[in-house]
């Protein structure tokens, strides 16, 4: 029996609370445990050890020791702080919509390797400037996949017949596509219509890896789509919107109506 | 606590409210006060009373201050071509205490958390964007902590001022005096050498 009173896990943190005047309480998503919350004693403090090593966006190695409600965060590693994504405001929205996502679909001391894997995969490739729409639905369909809520898109969720090369509807209620025959039928509130082009992309999204999947060139409305779909299964399933979407959405018209404007003056000139 | 005398417990209890503040420290404030003398008694809640009267914030900079606009933004002998963004008002006093900043201040009442559904909307970001429009400021310092909800901040401000052709900096990053190499993490200690100034 291992009677150590510490122990050491690689994790990503999620979110971090001020405890205290000088503490911290972290939330990490670990590979070893799944998400777990920790106290990072003096991290408040400009000379502590963990100041940098305990920020969310930080992949570590941490010691920590067995507490009476909460373990202790004793020493901390960073193997990657992600400090390219951090430097651009758009990539910065992006993680932090990524770590809102893991935070809000786990639960305490459920572990998960693989949406672990998958986790550090788009924050690898936020910082490396992929492309983030590509990066981000695929991270959302693997976690919807890895939480127990993998869409069913290959036949109706109703009448389970094989879905025709039409156009469909996403039923988030039903967790997955149905049929128009159904959705006349049924009169369900969905409201998300799935083109042809938009199903063989999801399709193929669930069942290859993100090297294949990030070669798909997307046009602005398919994106669109995509994201309008998996946006309502997902806001559905946690029955809120995720406030960093919210601030992603802004960014992105934001960033749209100045790419405008910049496309209006070059006429111009 | 039926042991304790009503206005006693009613003060230990008040105490507890205030952050930092725990049932004990509470407490052992709440004897401190009835043994010490009247007059300490009175000045302290009358320091009270005129902080809630008498302090407001300028209607300039947004810093807490008793008279309108504050004592920096009259100060006809600073820079009023520099902007110095903080955070809260308790970031100027650092700021000030070193005597390196002659410029004036911004104060922002917080920071972007987009986790939280905190927006620029929320912040004083609106009025520094009034105040960069009268053609006198010529540099803005953007002096947020340097965590991430900070950093948001920094890049979001970044983005919005630097069409007005207005030099926007930042603070550097480096080591604290008296810190150990050794427990430096790699970020700052990154930036430290980035930044590394002839010697």
């Amino acid at each position: 029996m291992n009677t150590s009173r510490t122990y050491q896990v690689e994790g990503v943190i999620l979110k971090q609370a001020r405890l205290g005047e000088n503490d911290r309480i972290l939330t990490v998503f670990t590979s070893e445990l799944g998400k777990l919350r920790v106290v990072a004693k003096g991290a408040c403090s400009p000379r502590s050890k963990f100041t940098g090593n305990v920020e969310p966006l930080t992949h570590a190695v941490m010691l920590l020791a067995k507490g009476r409600n909460l373990d202790i965060l004793t020493q901390s590693q960073t193997i990657n702080n992600f400090l390219d994504l951090k430097k651009d405001l758009w990539r910065l929205a992006c993680g932090l919509y990524v770590l809102e996502l893991v935070d809000s679909f786990t639960i305490e001391g459920s572990e998960s390797r693989p949406l672990f894997t998958s986790l550090l995969e788009i924050l690898n490739e936020l910082n490396a400037a992929a492309n983030s729409e590509i990066a981000l639905r695929y991270f959302e369909l693997r976690l919807l996949r890895y939480a127990g809520y993998r869409p069913q898109l290959q036949r109706c969720a109703i009448c389970d017949q094989p879905l025709r090369p039409e156009l469909n509807f996403f039923e988030p209620s039903k967790g997955g596509i149905v049929c128009p025959h159904c959705y006349s039928r049924e009169n369900p509130k969905a409201r998300y219509p799935v083109s042809v082009e938009a199903l063989k992309v999801f399709r193929l999204w669930q069942s290859c890896d993100y090297a294949t999947a990030k070669r798909i060139k997307l046009k602005s409305n398919l994106s669109t789509e995509l994201d309008h779909v998996l946006h309502g299964h997902i806001s559905y399933l946690l029955g809120k919107e995720l406030k960093s979407r919210l601030w992603l959405q802004r960014l992105k018209k934001e960033l749209l109506s100045k790419e405008r404007t910049a496309t209006v003056n070059q006429g111009v000139c | 606590m039926a042991f304790v005398a009503e206005p006693l417990a009613k003060l230990i209890a008040e105490f507890n409210k205030l952050p930092g503040i725990g049932p004990k420290s509470a407490q052992r404030l709440a004897y401190h006060l009835l043994r010490s003398s009247e007059e300490e008694a009175r000045a302290l809640a009358e320091a009270i009373l005129a902080v809630k009267e008498k302090v407001k914030l300028c209607s300039v900079c947004f810093n807490t201050t008793d008279c309108d606009p504050c004592s920096i933004c009259r100060d006809t002998q600073r820079d009023h071509s520099k902007i110095c963004v903080v955070e809260k008002p308790s970031d100027v006093i650092p700021l000030e205490r070193t005597g390196k900043f002659r410029g004036t201040y911004h104060v922002l009442h917080g920071t972007i958390n987009p986790n939280k559904g905190i927006g620029p909307e929320d912040l004083k970001i609106r009025e520094l964007l009034s105040r960069l429009q009268n053609g006198i400021v010529s540099e803005v310092i953007i002096a947020t902590s340097p965590n991430v909800e900070s950093e948001t901040t920094a890049l979001y401000l970044q983005q919005i001022i630097k069409p007005l052709r207005i030099r926007v900096t930042r603070l550097a990053r480096g080591l604290p005096f008296g810190a150990e190499l050794e427990y430096a993490d790699d970020l700052t200690l990154g930036q430290a050498l980035e930044n590394r100034q002839e010697f």
